[in-house]
């Protein structure tokens, strides 16, 4: 077992580049409230999510604990024209677009109600209508794509940023090199979110890089890297309001490097225990940010802990009703699996649904 | 109509789609100033600037990555490849994203990238610029495959490629880019994906073809008629989506088929013809399947010339198809 990854200890933004500007708006109490109920939304899905996979109710899930803060602040400072580029672990991006949580939990069951029509793993989840774009399992593509969004959005005259979400083991991909180098060039309006969780499956973040932070790889694409707390709610909504008016001024992309630590395993697949100590991942659990903004809430005096318990209580209530309405929905149509390969279907694809009925209805393959 | 090149026919229908439609972008490694390495984009980035014909940095995955995020956005972009040989890099842009987003996203996302790369031999190009690799895209589900043989089907397969909305592989025989010249209709001329083109009529074997093959197979062709053997010469065009039923039809009427690609043999896409011919025209065989392909080796530099299909090869297993039965 490695010894324990240091973490950013103070809760302000810390630009690398020192032109990046530090200050930035401030949430509101009712804007961190809202935030919180969002954070335990997020931390009650992926607890339950978690049990429902180990129960076989869904067939796989990857958990996203100890990243609501970063998420959710993040979230917070974009507008809903602004374009996500998403990895598969941004429930909390989600939760704040306005995805409701049924449409997330006929995703993870790929039901007929889902909008994906099942063509997915749990969580690689995508919404036109939240301009929040499906994800892939491929580590870092999105990253270049949200690029070529930012200079779409650009010709079109849409005064929008686009942003990409994605982990420390993306920073090592040819994407991440791609793309940042592009957005230099071009000068896109487009933010690097990188939710650094120390953990690439079971690659260390310091064997994924020697570089002493992710943030400071922006200086090689000519853009300013800022390294945040992403357990402080509000340091990473300045650090992202903060790139998004420089993204909207014309002064280009900035790659924002936000600190956690992933407080599960990366996914149902994986027993975080083979590779890390317990010791470690209770020291970061002391660093919970639900705990802490709910501290602050408390501490400003606008939150207290009747009301939280009353929440979490709601919170839980909530995702089982909505689990047992979504686990009543009826299946996928067997051929429908065949749709969406192209706008209009090849010959090819005619002939091959046309034999799967035939198989059908002869009892052949059994739906 | 007009007397073009090949790739003169291509620099005409960029230029008719950028014309018509200001979505329209091309990007790719020097497609701007310098007009492309073959001359394909020349004179685009005068005419419509360069936020719409786009140099980019040296990254494959970077040129198809962005133009992915454009066409989620709205925009047309075309991307260029400079060799079919260095599309490795995007690769999993190309198969992972590009061929996926419609299907993975539920029909929420459609993506229409026309990616343009300029392959196969000839050229004396050796390993790296040579190389048939179609297959690969044919094998990936949501991609479209698209191979011109005459400047005419180069303007008009790519006019219609730029205006459809799936993701389109617009694969050009850059051996033939020049040396093949022809009367190209003028304005928005369109040729229809999934319909082969009948080169030449024949009724004892049929020659099946795409790109840089069709010259030599129409060559061979005339080389039977002296021997009194009636060829017939069908260009795919398309191999996604493949005209199945006019494959089909050709063997019906001759009874033999020779099929030819410069590809690698394995898995090559002429597996694909004769597997279909087996399954919907066995009983119109009279002889077995041929095939004229590349061999199953790394694109040889000195000795392209021994390792590629000619006319001589095509005509002499045409000959051995007719004796057989």
């Amino acid at each position: 077992m490695r010894p324990r990854a240091p973490l950013v200890a103070d809760s302000q933004a810390a630009p690398i580049d020192p032109s990046f500007p530090a200050s930035a708006s401030e949430l509101t109490s009712d804007q961190q409230l809202a935030a919180y109920r969002t954070m335990v939304l997020a931390r009650v899905i992926d607890e339950r999510c978690l049990m429902l996979q180990r129960q076989g109710r869904i067939g796989f899930y990857v958990p996203m604990q100890g990243q609501e803060a970063a998420q959710v602040g993040a979230a917070l400072a974009l507008q809903p024209d602004d374009w996500i580029f998403p990895a598969y672990r941004e429930l909390g991006v989600a939760l704040v677009r306005g995805v409701p949580l049924r449409a997330l939990l006929d995703q993870f069951l790929g039901n007929a109600r889902d909008v994906l029509k099942g063509r997915q793993m749990p969580n690689h989840y995508g919404y036109r209508e939240h301009n929040f774009v499906v994800a892939s399992s491929p580590i870092g593509t999105q990253i270049s794509q949200a690029v070529g969004a930012a200079m779409a959005a650009r010709r079109r005259g849409d005064r929008i940023v686009t942003m990409a979400f994605f982990g420390d083991g993306a920073t090592s991909s040819n994407d991440f090199h791609a793309g940042l180098n592009f957005a230099g060039v071009f000068r896109t309006a487009t933010i690097f979110f990188c939710q650094n969780n120390q953990w690439a499956i079971s690659l260390p973040r310091e064997r994924q890089t020697r570089s002493r932070t992710l943030a400071e790889k922006a200086a090689a694409y000519g853009m300013p890297g800022v390294l945040v707390d992403g357990n402080d709610l509000g340091a990473v909504h300045r650090a992202v309001a903060a790139a998004r008016r420089r993204g909207l001024a014309g002064d280009g992309p900035t790659l924002i490097e936000a600190s956690v630590y992933r407080f599960g395993p990366h996914s149902t697949s994986d027993d975080p225990h083979r590779y890390r100590a317990d010791a470690e991942v209770a020291e970061a659990k002391q660093r919970d940010p639900v705990h802490r903004l709910k501290t602050a809430l408390i501490g400003a005096g606008v939150w207290d802990e009747a009301r939280d318990q009353a929440l979490w209580s709601e919170t839980r209530s909530e995702f089982a009703r909505t689990l047992e309405s979504a686990e009543g929905t009826p299946p996928l149509p067997p051929s429908s699996f065949l749709d969406d390969v192209f706008s209009v279907p090849t010959p090819r694809l005619e002939e091959e649904r046309a034999r799967f009925d035939a198989e059908v209805r002869e009892g052949v393959v059994k739906p | 109509m007009t007397e073009l090149t090949l790739v003169q026919a291509i620099n005409r229908g960029l230029h008719q789609a950028m014309k018509e439609d200001e979505d329209v972008i091309v990007l790719g490694e020097d497609v701007g100033v310098n007009g492309g390495v073959f001359r394909a984009t020349e004179g685009l980035y005068k005419e419509f600037g360069g936020d719409r014909v786009i140099d980019t940095p040296l990254s494959e995955t970077g040129i198809v990555g962005t133009a992915i995020g454009m066409a989620l956005y709205g925009l047309k972009p075309v991307a260029e490849i400079q060799f079919l040989d260095f599309i490795y890099p995007a690769f999993d842009q190309i198969v992972s994203e590009l061929a996926k987003f419609r299907y993975r996203s539920g029909g929420q996302y459609p993506c229409h990238v026309v990616i343009r790369s300029p392959y196969g031999g000839g050229i004396k190009g050796g390993l790296y610029h040579s190389q048939s690799t179609e297959a690969f895209f044919c094998h990936t589900p949501g991609l479209k495959v698209v191979i011109p043989s005459t400047p005419a089907d180069a303007k008009g397969l790519l006019l219609s490629a730029i205006h459809d909305d799936d993701p389109v592989m617009f694969l050009e025989p850059k051996r033939i880019y020049r040396s093949v010249t022809g009367e190209v209709p003028e304005g928005d001329h369109r040729v229809p994906f999934g319909h082969a083109r009948l080169v030449r009529e024949g009724s004892d074997v049929s020659l099946f073809a795409y790109g840089a093959m069709i010259p030599l197979a129409e060559t061979a062709a005339e080389a039977l008629a002296q021997d009194g053997i009636s060829a017939e010469v069908i260009d795919l065009r398309t191999l996604v989506p493949l005209d199945e039923a006019a494959i089909v039809a050709s063997v019906e009427r001759t009874g033999r088929a020779v099929i030819v690609h410069e590809a690698v043999r394995t898995a090559g896409f002429g597996a694909e013809i004769a597997a279909v011919l087996s399954e919907k025209a066995f009983y119109s065989l009279k002889a077995p399947i041929a095939r004229v392909t590349g061999y199953d080796t790394p694109f040889p530099y000195a000795l392209e010339h021994l390792y590629l299909p000619t006319a001589e090869t095509i005509a002499h297993a045409a000959r051995s198809t007719v004796r057989a039965g």
